[in-house]
């Protein structure tokens, strides 16, 4: 058997960094005060030093002002937020169209789905064969009633970057609203809000080994929204609840954990797998870009054997990863992203994620490509499809 | 370690018995559903006297369940007659597997599925069949008994999941007690539309959700 699993579906999550830990403590065990006012009492006053000081360090991480930083419970609340919040807002001015890509996440996609049956008027703007967004298409799609576009700026399966500028600089001549999902490309890719004219960006800690359940979402000075959970004062009047204290802090303390060099490390990773496996195993296609990318993300189809049956046998071989096949979703549903980029079931089927964290080695990489040509042959060897087919 | 199956299930997984295409087979199924999108097929050499399965092989294209399946059925029906073969039932199989997630049925099934029809198979090549069946409401509820319901892992018809089958003309609707956002709405909807197809007097098939 083996000793460690080598975990390489760090899009899914990732490990806490011990240092996050370090820094959460106190805030658990010490300051564990709710944040008060100046006027409130010391503890508190220190709590809400603590918040403070890392809605600072998420704010400048994204060359926003602290006071644009909402936290949030993580990215499908942020999206939520942005969403539903910017809709409420202009409720009888700009609000009865939205547009998104076919390419979002769950949180964006399902809540745009959702204002449809609502009665929202929704374009789902779609991609081309590496998974960027059609820009003529969006600039026709924007109308004089269109609230809000949202477009990630990364994909979460195939890792396909998009040119945000462009989009942003679109939407800012249009003067329409424009939201990005940048869950898995923040701190990895930059995105400097003083550049980009985008108006919300929802971030996330999970991703970057920091702690699940806390998020942020990045609020331009002047962009019009509502609270969309009723309740106290917190962060500004525009998110109730009591705060994450603990949870805030650790994802200041996981943002300022990320280097270059570590960025770099993660490409390197990636490079290797998208080179070998295509080097050393027959019949596979990328999915995805391979110059704009993610530096963590490498996806592959492995044509004629399903990925259900790939990521079982690395499971027992000590290997986590994941599949866009039907056969592993929860829904019994394809990889919309790879039906997306025009992918078929097949191609869906037998497509695997490895997306790399700070754990990884280099050593990772080449063990699951020689674990992976093992699989592959193997299940090949029982398949009814094949190349010459 | 934890694994989403029973020992039985990683074992035939990952040693599957029976495996390879066979050359020139008295009889060979290919099942397959657009909605997993997994493939099946299944290949017998047939002692034509006693009609004993002799042989028999089979090629997955598809998940751990669908590949475990495919395995043990193979076992079962090996040294029986057609007619006994016939009657091996996904049940059967699931049992000896030691049990198969409710969510995977409409994977594994398709072993069965495999089996049956390369006997039906040897059986049209031997003239043993009788003329084809229009489709009726009958013929498309036996069907129906083939798509799987993920929630219960029971077929849709003994889980009363079909309201409502209208058959006109070859024109056949499917009315479903889910709603159309329903999470397996759309993967059952591929699969009865998959197994309808596939009637020889069908024309169109059109399946409806109550909202």
């Amino acid at each position: 058997m083996f000793d460690k699993t080598v975990y390489l579906d760090n899009a899914a999550s990732t490990r806490l960094d011990e240092r996050v830990l370090e820094a959460m403590n106190p805030y658990f065990f010490d300051t564990y005060a709710v944040a008060t006012s100046e006027f409130g009492y010391s503890m508190g006053i220190d709590a809400k030093e603590g918040l403070e000081r890392s809605r600072k360090v998420i704010a400048s991480a994204l060359g926003a002002n602290a006071n644009e930083v909402v936290f949030t419970s993580g990215s499908t609340e942020s999206s939520n937020m942005a969403i539903k919040g910017v809709l409420s807002a202009l409720k009888g001015k700009k609000d009865d169209h939205i547009i998104v890509s076919r390419m979002e996440d769950f949180s964006v996609l399902n809540t745009a789905k959702m204002l449809e049956k609502q009665g929202y008027k929704v374009d789902f703007i779609s991609v081309d064969s590496e998974g960027i967004v059609d820009l003529e298409m969006l600039k026709a799609a924007i109308t004089p009633q269109t609230a809000l576009v949202s477009i990630q700026h990364a994909n979460q399966e195939i890792g396909t970057l998009q040119d945000i500028k462009a989009i942003a600089d679109i939407c800012k001549e249009k003067e329409v609203l424009l939201h990005t999902d940048a869950t898995h490309s923040f701190t990895r890719v930059p995105l400097d809000v003083d550049q980009i004219p985008v108006d919300l960006v929802t971030v996330s800690a999970h991703t970057i080994h920091g702690p699940r359940g806390v998020g942020a979402l990045y609020i331009r000075e002047g962009t019009p929204i509502n609270k969309w959970m009723d309740g106290g004062f917190q962060e500004f009047d525009r998110r109730a609840g009591i705060e994450n204290i603990p949870g805030a802090v650790g994802f200041a303390t996981a943002v300022e954990l990320v280097t270059p060099e570590e960025n770099e490390q993660l490409k390197a990773m990636r490079d290797r797998i998208i080179e070998r496996v295509q080097a050393e195993i027959s019949s596979v296609t990328l999915n995805g870009s391979a110059t704009s990318r993610l530096p963590q993300n490498a996806n592959l189809t492995f044509h004629y054997v399903e990925g259900e049956s790939i990521t079982l046998h690395l499971d027992m071989m000590g290997f986590a990863v994941s599949t866009g096949s039907a056969c592993f979703s929860r829904s019994l549903e394809a990889s919309h992203v790879i039906l997306g980029i025009g992918g078929d079931h097949e191609r869906a089927h037998g497509s695997l994620r490895f997306s790399f964290g700070r754990f990884n080695t280099m050593e990772d990489a080449d063990s699951i490509i020689d674990a992976l040509k093992e699989v592959v042959v193997n299940l090949r060897a029982i398949s009814p499809l094949s190349a010459d087919e | 370690m934890n694994f989403p199956y029973s020992k039985e299930v990683l074992e035939h997984f990952k040693n599957p018995h029976n495996v390879g295409k066979m050359e020139d087979p008295d009889g060979k199924g290919l099942e397959g559903s657009a909605a997993c999108g997994d493939m099946v097929a299944v290949y017998l050499k047939v002692n034509p006297d006693s009609l004993v399965i002799e042989d028999i092989s089979f090629e997955s294209y598809g998940c751990a369940s669908n590949i475990a399946t495919a395995s043990i059925i193979t076992d079962l029906a090996k040294g029986k007659t057609l007619d006994e073969a016939k009657k091996i039932t996904w049940k059967q199989a699931s049992e000896a597997l030691g049990g198969l997630p409710a969510v995977k049925a409409h994977c594994s099934v398709l072993a069965v599925e495999g089996l049956r029809s390369a006997i039906r198979d040897y059986e049209e090549k031997h003239g043993m069949v009788v003329e084809k069946e229009p489709t009726d409401e009958e013929v498309v509820r036996r069907r129906l008994k083939h798509v799987m319901n993920p929630i219960k892992g029971l077929d849709i018809i003994r889980t009363e999941l079909v309201m409502k089958i209208v058959v006109n003309e070859g024109n056949i609707r499917v009315v479903l007690d889910l709603p159309s956002h329903h999470q397996f709405a759309a993967a059952i909807k591929e699969d009865i539309i998959e197994k309808l197809e596939a009637l020889w007097d069908v024309e169109s098939v059109t399946v409806d959700f109550i909202s």
